[in-house]
């Protein structure tokens, strides 16, 4: 049974911890199995993402997509919900950012562009991810499979809106023109004074996913609509009884995770890509489960996993650049193990921790 | 036109084979309470694995056993994701999804050196196409010759095997003790657990099946409709099963004609692209891609019929405190 | 051993067909049986009793398998076993009829009876076998059920039937009953014992488990007593009583005291005409059900659980809706066939609620105390801060009802599902009670609570009343209502089949409470 009580500490830090290092070290063995050794990919992995600061730079960009995705999976946790449809909702949610650029950005300076950017590509992840969300409230269609189903939806919608409709005409590429300045965020590297990301295209984003981060948490914690949402997912019938409206609770939650998601795109597309192109998203939703299962579904944890994810993807960058061997690919397997070993194996570790620190604990209340 | 609607259903036939498998192997866990998103990954692991030893081997046998046995080795982790350990399924899904997605890729490379494919099968390494008694006799008769000749004859043995499973299954879970287990355990597995039978091991033997047909998809598609692993061969194929699977109400029989529909969408899509339709212009064919998890998402929604899963999908069996 | 031999030499002079030695089984910190001894003779009726809790259902579970005991012997006809699972149970004779069925509801019947016992891999010999066995059981003991209907559409009563008749094609000697009235109608229930009797004739041994004394009287042999995990006496039923197994349950005199006034009434502060609630089935569960509550009066609505009591709260609360009738209070009318639920509004109208399952409904047991001071009025602007929840006013504001009503441990940041039963309760009934209502509907208030934290709700409940507030109480311990209400209502398949002073003979009471037609009249 895993059941017994734990200190908070060690179901909080030490838990999480073991179930890293055990995906880590099964990554390892993978390595070993290429022929290769995890030692010095280990150093490559970390000089790569943490040595210099283009590094540093690459593995923040990353770590602001995993902060949107990681936001929004969490959001709809806390009212019980399993949104695994970020990919889907990051993808419309491009095309909200690619509005408001490609209207304004002749037009007015980037900070001008960029409220609308933002507010384009949260109401687009939040419409797609509302179908979902109502039909779960009012039909009881499970939110998972229908969030499946609208991100193989969606990347048949954007194929074809790039392809036949909004690409830029006589490209060949499924592509919108590139904005020009009005439509492109800044590059941190050019705004803060004495930090040097090199050609790294951490920007402006990065600051709106930590402000996103606050915004959350005061959310879920601080107001009275997350009092409900929290409520709803952690005890429904407690939640009508108190006066909570079920429909309204899960439409609501499912479209602030949407738009969470959604606001993945300003990273991408008004950030680095500066146009909207296909395929932008390539798994940072899914990715967005794992940093939310580990971050335990606060912001700070997101935050810290996001940054962990982030360093995979850099280093691994750098990794298949200097061992040929372990290509990108690597980066996919440590997520999957990341995402088995800290979510679906979570409870693994735990019986034998509960006995450890019950045996610990019995000669200790003997004694005394 | 008659011949090029017998040359568009052939190729439903080969499309819906994968489909229909994976649908099957879904049934089989879910119809046992253990979800499993991770349809997708095992095919590919599968494909990669047939495609592999295939490519070793020359022999196509040896090839499928290790499509099975890689399959099989991710429906068993998955098995002790969501059975053992309780953990959640959908993620236990994802996971054994990405696993396959980076693994084969990074193997397929390290072993391979072709950018992850495995380098093109021999004749040996493939199931080839098995004509039936008769075939090019009755091919000039007319209507029954196309049909005979073409629709049914000149398929690989997996398609048959595809086709077989079908009523396999439904003998299996309604005509024998496994199968009256299986769908017990589904909806109440403390039903189960009171009248003396063992939940977890029910369940793992359903997910050991699902594995089982999942290597048969998987091993299609790169040692019989082609001829090796191509990365990411799968192409989301593991989902529309998914989807079917829902689509067909966990039942064998509907699973069947929801492959089949979705598999026809797929070969229409394809001999549809570029072409203008009268009337109605040229059909994009992304259309023809969403529209299986459109229909999907509108049955779901109960508009065309409702759909209900097994009670007890998705939820961990823990002994009750009472 | 000894008490054991001397309980034996009062039975049958026969090996007993159980016997338990000195059970014992903890979970983590709670000890749920202790030491217990229990001698069970063949071919009779033994009834356990005890409130929830008390460790009856756990007991239980040890002797089918389902739990392992930590320490102890079982022994069967004589015989020391180890019943380490269900089927280990099942091969020794024993069967069970658990409280919750253990029944796939997409299966017919023969399906569920075969499931684990199916002779082969392959179902038809199986099922033809079980349809002859179905037919000579249903002659041999009166179990009428058609073999082939869904269980899903079968009555509560007969798939209660079902789950008899699985235990029997498993050739069980032994059948343990887990509270099987807690869901039946009287008149299934009287069917139930009625079965019960032809088994014990044929030579079964009927293991009865309740904490309804009146069944205990009406059909066992002997009964024994659990209370907090022990097992505190054992009698042969036709030389004790109600009153001393009553006592023997609770450990205290059950005669509930409770200093009162007699009542003030005042005006009309609630009244219900006509209710009718049809639910989710299709079955109606209250019928046109009508009543009033002044201020400053206690109504008891007294009956047997499952009788409307719960949807009559629930759909004046605004938890359900009801298919007609009409709702007066706070000076409104209130067509209840057409209205939308909204609990928030019936808060805003001065009603409180004390839900009769504070964790299914009450309580987000995840919550920190403090959270739960204020669900249903997270939404009073004396908790907001412009957008934002005023958590320290909250905190300060639980930390006050704390104190008042001594809820222990005085912590408000600490999770709700860390505190006593009692102290979960008292938090519930803090919340409702401080927000001062006109009128408070109040389900099963002391139920799973200890003795202490029992007299304090029950003042509570006298004070409010005596400062004009109207309260309509609904609790199955018809003690309880007798000393708490001022008028009792009793219910009975959803309609209110009587009224009576609470000092009303209790035979009567209990007569109304089991439906039978015009008692005492």
């Amino acid at each position: 049974m895993s059941t017994g009580q734990l200190p908070r500490w060690v179901d909080l830090g030490l838990i999480p911890l073991i179930n890293l290092v055990a995906a880590f070290f099964v990554s390892g063995l993978v390595v070993i199995l290429i022929g290769e050794s995890p030692v010095e990919a280990v150093q490559v992995l970390i000089w790569g993402s943490l040595g210099f600061g283009e590094g540093i730079g690459f593995t923040l960009f990353y770590a602001t997509n995993f902060i949107f995705t990681g936001l929004a999976v969490a959001v709809a946790f806390h009212a019980g919900l399993f949104n695994i449809g970020g990919e889907g909702q990051a993808y419309i949610g491009g095309l909200g950012v690619a509005a408001a650029c490609l209207l304004l950005d002749h037009i007015v300076p980037w900070w001008v562009t960029m409220p609308f950017a933002v507010a384009g590509a949260a109401l687009m992840g939040a419409a797609w991810a509302f179908i979902p969300g109502y039909l779960q409230a009012t039909r009881g269609s499970h939110v998972v499979i229908t969030t499946i189903m609208f991100n193989f939806i969606a990347a048949s919608l954007m194929v074809y809106l790039l392809v036949n409709v909004i690409g830029e005409a006589g490209s060949m590429q499924p592509e919108t023109r590139t904005f020009v300045e009005g439509g492109r965020l800044p590059f941190l590297t050019d705004i803060i004074p004495g930090v040097d990301f090199g050609t790294a295209p951490v920007n402006f984003s990065l600051i709106l996913a930590l402000l996103a981060c606050i915004g959350v948490w005061l959310l879920i914690w601080r107001t009275r609509l997350g009092y409900e949402i929290r409520s709803y997912g952690a005890n429904p019938d407690a939640a009508v009884y108190a006066g909570i409206n079920p429909v309204r609770t899960i439409v609501i939650t499912m479209m602030i995770s949407g738009g969470l998601a959604g606001m993945m795109a300003i990273n991408e597309v008004m950030g680095s890509q500066h146009r909207l192109l296909i395929e932008f998203v390539t798994g940072y939703g899914f990715v967005g489960i794992a940093v939310a299962l580990m971050g335990r579904a606060h912001p700070v944890g997101i935050v810290l996993a996001a940054i962990l994810f982030g360093m995979l993807y850099q280093g691994g960058a750098e990794l298949s650049f200097e061992i040929p061997a372990i290509t990108r690919d690597m980066i996919v397997v440590i997520q999957g193990l990341v995402i088995l070993f800290a979510g679906a194996l979570e409870y693994m570790f735990r019986p034998t921790l509960v006995r450890l620190f019950a045996s610990r604990r019995a000669p200790a209340a003997a004694a005394g | 036109m008659f011949e090029t609607f017998i040359l568009l259903l052939d190729s439903t036939v080969r499309l819906s084979t994968p489909l229909l498998l994976a649908c099957l192997a879904g049934l089989y866990s879910e119809r046992a309470g253990i979800v499993d998103i991770g349809l997708e990954g095992k095919m590919l692991g599968a494909a990669f694995g047939a495609g592999a030893v295939g490519y070793l081997s020359g022999n196509a046998w040896v090839g499928l056993m290790a499509g099975i046995g890689v399959s099989v080795g991710l429906a068993l982790i998955h098995g002790f994701a969501s059975i053992t350990n309780r953990g959640n399924q959908i993620v236990s899904g994802v996971a054994i999804n990405f696993l396959a997605a980076g693994l084969t890729a990074l193997l397929g490379q390290s072993w391979f050196n072709q950018g992850g494919r495995t380098p093109t099968l021999s004749q040996g390494g493939r199931f080839q196409n098995i004509e039936l008694p008769f075939a090019e006799a009755l091919r000039d008769v007319p209507v029954i010759g196309p049909i005979y000749s073409e629709l049914l004859s000149g398929h690989n043995i997996l398609v048959y095997a595809a086709f077989a499973a079908v009523p396999l299954t439904w003998w299996v879970l309604f005509r024998t003790r496994f199968g009256l287990r299986l769908r017990a355990v589904g909806e109440n597995p403390a039903a189960v657990d009171t009248a003396g039978i063992s939940v977890v091991w029910l369940r793992y033997r359903a997910v050991i099946v699902c594995g089982m047909l999942c290597g048969l998809a998987g091993s299609y598609l790169s040692i019989a409709q082609s001829a090796g692993f191509i990365v990411n061969m799968t192409a989301g194929k593991g989902f529309i099963a998914l989807a079917a699977l829902i689509f067909a109400k966990w039942r064998p029989g509907y699973a069947m004609f929801a492959c089949l529909l979705f598999g026809f969408l797929d070969a229409l899509a394809i001999r549809l692209q570029g072409q203008e339709l009268p009337g109605i212009g040229e059909i994009p064919v992304q259309f023809f891609q969403a529209l299986p998890y459109i229909l999907t998402v509108i049955l779901l929604a109960g508009f065309i019929g409702k759909a209900v899963p097994p009670k007890a999908a998705g939820v961990p069996y823990l002994k009750e405190r009472t | 051993m000894n008490k054991a031999l001397h309980t034996n030499e009062l039975g049958t002079s026969a090996v007993p067909a159980i016997e338990l030695r000195k059970i014992n089984k903890r979970f983590g910190p709670v000890h749920a049986n202790k030491d217990i001894d229990l001698v069970v003779a063949k071919g009779s009726i033994h009834g356990i009793i005890g409130e929830n809790g008390a460790g009856k259902s756990t007991l239980m579970s040890i002797l089918y398998g389902f739990y392992e005991a930590d320490e102890g012997d079982i022994l069967v006809n004589g015989s020391p076993v180890r019943i380490s699972d269900s089927k280990t149970a099942i091969a020794l004779g024993i069967g069970m009829v658990h409280q919750h069925f253990m029944l796939v509801d997409n299966f017919s019947v023969l399906e569920n009876v075969i499931l684990g016992a199916e002779d082969s891999g392959f179902l038809a010999s199986g099922i033809s076998r079980a349809r002859t066995e179905l037919k000579r059981l249903e002659d041999e003991y009166e179990l009428r059920v058609d073999p082939d209907a869904l269980i899903q559409d079968l009555p509560v009563g007969l798939q209660q039937r079902v789950e008899i008749l699985k235990a029997l094609y498993r050739g069980a000697d032994v059948l343990i009953l887990d509270e099987p009235t807690g869901v039946l109608t009287p008149a299934e229930a009287d069917h139930l014992f009625k079965i019960l009797n032809v088994l014990k004739d044929q030579g079964k041994t009927v293991l009865l488990i309740t904490h309804k004394l009146r069944e205990i009287m009406a059909i066992t042999d002997k009964v024994s007593v659990m209370r907090r995990g022990e097992m505190v006496a054992t009698r042969q039923t036709a030389e004790t009583n109600m009153s001393e197994l009553a006592e023997l349950m609770v450990g205290r005199s059950v005669l509930l005291n409770v200093e009162k006034q007699p009542a003030k009434p005042r005006d009309t502060v609630l009244a219900v005409e006509g209710l009718t609630v049809t639910d989710t089935r299709g079955v109606e569960t209250v019928k046109n059900v009508s009543l009033e509550v002044k201020a400053g009066e206690i109504v008891g609505i007294a009956g047997v659980s499952g009788n409307g009591q719960t949807e009559l709260l629930e759909t004046i609360a605004g938890i359900r809706s009801a298919t007609s009738g009409t709702l007066h209070i706070a000076g409104e009318t209130i067509d209840l066939g057409t209205r939308t639920p909204n609990p928030a509004e019936m808060r805003q109208k001065s009603l409180g609620h004390v839900p009769e399952d504070r964790h299914r409904m009450g309580l987000v047991t995840r919550f920190a105390e403090y959270e739960n001071a204020i669900l249903g009025y997270h939404n009073d602007p004396q908790y907001s801060n412009g957008l934002f929840l005023d958590i320290a006013g909250i905190k300060a504001a639980a930390m006050a009802e704390i104190e008042k009503y001594d809820i222990r441990p005085p912590n408000p940041i600490l999770k709700t599902a860390n505190f006593s039963g009692g102290n979960q309760q008292k938090i519930v009934l803090a919340r409702e009670i401080e927000r001062d209502p006109t009128v408070l509907l109040v389900g099963q208030p002391t139920r799973g609570v200890d003795i202490g934290a029992i007299e304090f709700i029950h003042k509570r409940l006298i004070e409010m009343r005596d400062a004009g507030k109207g309260i309509l109480l609904v609790s199955v311990e018809l003690d309880e209502i007798r000393a708490l209400a001022d008028r009792v209502l009793v219910m009975f398949d959803g309609r209110i089949v009587g009224e009576r002073a609470p000092d009303a003979d209790e035979r009567e009471l209990g007569l109304l409470m089991a439906g039978v037609e015009g008692a005492g009249a």
